[in-house]
């Protein structure tokens, strides 16, 4: 497998395949292309998973480093290149892009009636932004991919949402860019720092990891990185977007928005905020800071959750409780700790990402979102019933399926450092049960009292095929997430040493740690200029 | 001896599950096809049986001293941590896998005479095949972790058999009140697991028990947390005091599974637990004394409930509630063995109990079907007499209540009787005054055991009968398929003690006339050493006489007196009381109408917490949500709509082009900066 793939030149080219069909298929449907615009992007989107899929095969899970790295001169005036890579982080989250895509367009196939050819174009440019900010290993190119992404999502909000879709979408347009732009102040600071330092211009991730700060710049940066990213995951009390964009977004754009626009913010942390930072990132108030905004996202967002008549809004809001259990396992700084965050987004994004599909066909059938409006749908609908149930208790951790492994892992690296951060944590599994159980039963059980329900029909084919690999993968990952784990591991691993090395005592700007024993203080300052 | 190797140990558990597909995807495609699922159902169940008595076999025939692990795959490794899905078979989980799968079986036997009408009876087999699954992964699993599978498993089954007509909201609150209410013990259960591992750096029971005496102090703070939490999980699970109040609501569900998965088998789960994690539990002597304390506590507590409750089921769920404690109480002391053997005898009596329950149910609920009566099928008011109609339903449900009242030479007087003099001999050391107490507590709940079983029995069976003229056309013995597994629960509760006799009453006249084995101990001696070895080291040696004197034969006689003594007494009391039909009877006052109400601790749970944690939720989402966070937001956004360009693109609609104004802006704002 390995040796055909070689063969043909895949790990060269994989990563610019996987950015460019998109964006070609987007084209093609703006400039028109035959066939029905909602054929044409499942097509394209297929394709786009068969090219990742190799990469599953091609990826060595031995090497922490980054893979299938390619890269060309862009506006090398600017020290701008196109440079892309992965490494485990990426390579999940690049397959969890590829494979909600097309579950996402065909689980809601029937959805968008106006001004499809745009829409399926949005979907697609957003696919595209998606994974180029997984990929990107230029800082420049990364704010762009990230910047590209906010667009598309904007538009699908904005044209094809709700009743309130323009204030979902402007509120969800101004929190996000408002944290864009500190962010991008932040990638310039250290931009020129490294001119100053060097003399050369470079945006290369390799080379801005390299700049040295000091412990005051590391905190002013990381704030403004660190806000860009909560605002994402989200973390609170940042999150406010995230309910009204979820209500008012169409399905296939909630779908995305769950399973994989929230772990950019997620992805952030890991690929930027710990490494870049690692002072601020290890910094006890800083840590402690994060943690308890994860612990008050956990309960808190679960708490609200719990009575939010609107059933996408509930579920909306467990995904704040999620992202929760992620912050805890980033911020724990072990192996098992960003293991288990890595596993909750990959869940969260098949079991969310379900439940938001399984939303979506009950409102295509009924309507209307309002949980008091069901009521004893499984005795007209029982397959209906039964995967959402299923997925329902994916999405609470039940062992043997994907949440709990997530979140298993996530609270027992939190406990190795912070055990009674932990401790507090763990009593999500309780508030997960009190928020997620009463929905399902006013739902699906009690009594058909609503006539509007009687002729409710049972899953269709392809809504059954829709549904069917992501249930397959909960319980894959629940049962069998070693070949995930593997994957992750080198990464990871190399992630937490590097971050207990920089965050010695001092840096030098060779990253040759200058000498443990020196004052922190005096030494960081100094690492200012040349060694 | 030779090498003892498990044969089809995996099959055991497989089998269930196959049985899961199989009705599941029958429950789907052909509902009323009701073949497949009578024959499905019962029998994968029946086959684990029989490769568990095939493995048991083997086991007593080898000399076996530790548990063989069998590995099937890697379930998860990240750094040193391991955990694999394996299963362990060690003397323990074999009497457990035993116990799950043979009154297992008989209870999907009577499952198919029971469930026969349900539309649903499909479904019902998948839950009930699936339950018996997780309750083997919980009982087989060689690690902390894997065990936690089972266990919230046997949760997911209890949830969905207890709201198994969900169409019945009440039906489906209890359901979701079971697994709320599980999920605070499994709570527990977790913080314990993170705790072990950074404490032990291991999960896997093997490891943990075996390096536990030199990695915990005797009565050290870790040990003490640990062991506390996980008897967390054991409360949830076992429905002990505070959090007992699911099993009663759980009588919802089918009777069958009330006496499966509420009584025998996953009820006992926190019971397994802590005799699994023993070495833990003995280490650690206040952890112990709080399950004694609590064992104890409810033991009593449940079975005053239980005396002045009308509804059959009701009554059986606060005798389970209160016979786990006294397994608790068992466990607590560091009898091991005995927790363990009243876990077994329970299963049969208390599975016979309930599935007699359920004849006479569904006996009841069919006459007043006919007469399409809505009274209440399971309101002991509306019965009496039904001896007459059921003759084999009453003989076998009396043996149970001798068993459960602890009437020699039934199963109940043994394992019931060992408990109590093992907590009264455990009355030394720094705790003796609390173990006093217990020892009281649970001579007490004793008698009321046979107080209020007896009263069940009267008012159900004997006397007038208060069915009314037409239903009692209709009243007749169930078929055999329903009391064919009674017969052999009755036999197993006359036999099943006879086991375990402990040597002090084999040996004395009279009582001695039994088989005077003390085999489940020696059975479980190779599971129980760890920790009986820790407790002889560290702990008082155990009396020889109970608290206020007498040796082990003096109070087994005595008891044995005072069970009788009492099941006259409620004779009489009861007998002679006139019973008026539910729907005429006046609600319960006074003192009876405390107990009748259960301490109104339902009502006391619901104002001073579930309300407040619903009522704060709701000011969180208003309050701070919509009001102070939103509030922030959209002012900034105002505020910003005031000023600049960004304002005026709003205000003239044009969101379309604002995006990318903005994306071009920023693009602006790079090259003003890089362009300096």
């Amino acid at each position: 497998m390995i040796g055909l793939l070689q063969s043909i030149g895949y790990p060269d080219w994989v990563l610019n395949a996987l950015l460019l069909v998109p964006v070609i298929g987007m084209a093609a449907l703006l400039a028109g292309v035959g066939g029905r615009p909602r054929t044409v992007a499942l097509v394209i989107a297929v394709a786009e998973l068969a090219i990742s899929l190799p990469l599953w095969f091609a990826f060595n899970p031995a090497a922490a480093g980054m893979q299938f790295a390619a890269e060309f001169a862009w506006i090398p005036e600017w020290g701008i290149h196109y440079r892309v890579g992965m490494d485990g982080i990426s390579l999940m989250l690049v397959l969890l892009t590829t494979a909600i895509l097309p579950i996402a367009l065909l689980g809601s196939y029937n959805y968008i009636t106006n001004r499809e050819r745009t829409f399926y174009a949005m979907m697609l440019l957003l696919e595209a932004g998606i994974i180029g900010v997984f990929v990107a290993m230029d800082l420049f190119l990364f704010f762009m991919f990230w910047e590209i992404m906010l667009v598309p999502m904007y538009f699908i909000i904005g044209i094809w949402g709700g009743q309130r879709r323009i204030y979902a979408a402007i509120k969800f347009f101004l929190y996000t860019a408002f944290g864009s732009l500190l962010m991008l102040v932040g990638i310039l600071y250290l931009f020129f720092k490294y001119r100053a330092l060097t003399g050369d211009l470079s945006f290369a991730y390799a080379d801005l990891l390299q700049v040295p700060l000091t412990f005051g710049e590391q905190y002013w940066l990381f704030g403004a990185f660190a806000l860009a990213f909560a605002i994402k995951v989200p973390i609170f009390p940042f999150h406010t977007w995230l309910p009204d964009a979820h209500v008012e977004a169409p399905t296939p754009g909630s779908v995305v928005l769950a399973a994989v626009l929230l772990k950019m913010g997620a992805y952030g942390f890991l690929r930027f905020l710990l490494p870049f930072f690692p002072h601020a990132a290890t910094h006890p108030t800083i840590v402690m800071t994060m943690l308890v905004l994860g612990l008050i996202g956990i309960i808190y967002a679960a708490w609200v959750a719990a009575v939010q008549p609107d059933a996408k809004k509930l579920i909306a809001y467990t995904s704040v409780a999620h992202m929760g259990f992620v912050v805890l396992g980033v911020f724990a700084l072990t192996v098992r700790g960003l293991q288990g965050a890595m596993v909750v987004m990959l869940s969260h994004g098949l079991s969310t990402g379900a439940l938001f599909l399984l939303l979506g066909m009950l409102y295509e059938r009924r309507h209307t979102r309002l949980i008091a409006d069901f009521g004893g749908l499984a005795t007209v609908a029982p397959m209906f019933g039964a995967a959402f149930v299923f997925t329902a208790l994916a999405s609470i951790g039940l062992p043997g399926t994907s949440g709990f492994v997530g979140e298993f892992l996530a609270l027992l690296g939190t406990f190795e450092t912070h055990p009674w951060v932990a401790i507090i944590g763990t009593t999500g599994v309780i508030f997960a049960a009190y928020y997620m159980l009463p929905m399902v039963q006013r739902i699906w059980f009690n009594s058909l009292d609503n006539p509007a329900n009687r002729d409710l029909p049972d899953l269709s084919r392809r809504e059954l095929a829709v549904l069917a690999p992501l249930i397959a993968g909960m319980l894959w990952l629940g049962l069998y997430p070693k070949p995930v784990l593997e994957r992750m591991e080198p990464t990871l691993s190399a992630l937490v040493r590097t971050v207990e090395q920089r965050s010695g005592p001092a840096l030098s700007f060779e990253i040759e740690i200058a000498d443990p024993i020196d004052t922190p203080a005096v030494e960081g300052r100094a690492g200012g200029g040349q060694p | 001896m030779a090498e003892f190797q498990p044969t089809l140990l995996w099959a055991i558990a497989l089998l269930p599950l196959l049985g899961f597909v199989v009705n599941g995807i029958a429950a789907f495609v052909a509902p009323d096809r009701k073949s497949i699922p009578t024959v499905v159902g019962p029998a994968t169940v029946g086959m684990a049986f029989l490769i568990a008595a095939v493995n048991f076999i083997g086991m007593r025939g080898a000399d076996l001293h530790g548990p063989v692990i069998e590995t099937y795959w890697q379930w998860i490794a990240v750094g040193g941590l391991r955990i694999d899905a394996a299963f362990q078979l060690d003397n323990l989980s074999m009497l457990m896998t035993l116990i799950i799968t043979g009154v297992g079986f008989l209870i999907h036997v009577f499952s198919v005479g029971y469930m026969r009408e349900d539309p649903g009876y499909a479904r019902y087999f998948a839950y009930l095949n699936l339950f018996v699954f997780f309750m083997l992964v919980l009982v087989l699993g060689s690690s902390f972790p894997v065990m936690f599978v089972g266990w919230e498993g046997v949760g997911l089954c209890s949830y969905l058999l207890i709201g198994f007509w969900f169409t019945d909201r009440a039906k489906a609150d209890a359901g979701k009140k079971a697994f709320i209410v599980n999920r605070i013990g499994d709570f527990g259960f977790l913080v314990a697991m993170f705790m072990l591992y950074s404490n032990a750096g291991s999960l896997d029971f093997v490891n943990v028990f075996e390096q536990a005496p030199a990695t915990f102090a005797y009565g050290g703070a870790a040990v003490t947390a640990i062991t506390l939490f996980l008897f967390l999980g054991a409360v949830g699970k076992s429905a002990q005091i505070p959090l007992y109040t699911w099993l009663p609501d759980a009588m919802a569900g089918p009777t069958p599974v009330s006496a499966l998965i509420h009584a025998a088998t996953m009820v006992t789960g926190g019971v397994y637990l802590v005799a699994r994690a023993g070495v833990l539990f003995s280490l650690a002597p206040i952890s112990a004394a709080v399950v004694t304390g609590v064992g104890a506590l409810t033991a009593l507590f449940a079975a005053t409930i239980g005396l002045a409750q009308y509804d059959i089921k009701k009554v059986l769920a606060y005798s389970t509630v209160s016979q786990l404690g006294y397994m608790f109480i068992g466990v607590g002391v560091g009898a091991y063995a005995a927790g363990v053997f009243h876990l077994m005898t329970h299963a049969f009596f208390k599975a016979l109990l309930f599935l007699g329950s359920g004849a006479v149910i569904h006996a009841m609920h069919e006459a007043f079907h006919h007469t399409h009566s809505d009274r209440d099928a399971q309101d002991m008011r509306n019965m009496g007499g039904l001896r007459r109609f059921m003759p084999i339903t009453w003989a076998t449900m009396w043996i149970g209540t001798l068993a459960i009242a602890g009437v020699w030479p039934f199963a109940g007087f043994f394992s019931k009787d060992e408990i109590i003099w093992q907590v009264g001999a455990h009355a030394v050391g720094p705790f003796a005054g609390w173990y006093r107490t217990f020892w009281v507590m649970a001579l007490a709940a004793a008698l009321m055991t046979a107080f209020y079983m007896t009263r069940l029995m009267v008012m159900t069976f004997h006397g007038e009968n208060r069915s009314g003229e037409k239903e009692r056309q209709h009243l007749h013995e169930v078929s055999p398929v329903m009391w064919v597994p009674l017969a052999v629960l009755a036999m197993l509760s006359v036999v099943g003690g006879w086991i375990n006799v402990p040597a002090a009453i084999g040996n004395a006249p009279v009582l001695g006339w039994l088989p005077h084995s003390e085999w489940l101990h020696e059975w479980l001696h190779p599971v129980t050493e760890a920790a009986d070895g820790v407790a002889a080291a560290n702990a008082a040696a155990p009396l020889h006489s109970a608290p206020f004197g007498g040796g082990e034969v003096l109070w087994a006689v005595l008891s044995f007196g005072l069970a009788v003594t009492m099941i006259a007494l409620a004779s009489a009391v009861i007998g002679g009381r006139r019973y008026r039909p539910a729907e005429e009877s006046p609600p319960p006052r006074g003192f009876m109408g405390v107990l009748y109400n259960a301490w109104y601790v339902d009502g006391i749970y619901d104002t001073a917490i579930v309300k407040p944690i619903l009522a704060v939720s709701r000011g969180l989402a208003r309050f701070v949500d919509t009001f102070l966070i939103d509030g922030i937001v959209n002012g900034v956004g105002q505020a910003s709509r005031a000023f600049g360009w960004v304002g005026s693109r709003l205000q003239t609609g044009q969101v379309n082009s604002y995006a990318f104004a903005l994306v071009a802006g920023v693009l602006i704002l790079i090259a003003l900066v890089v362009l300096q």
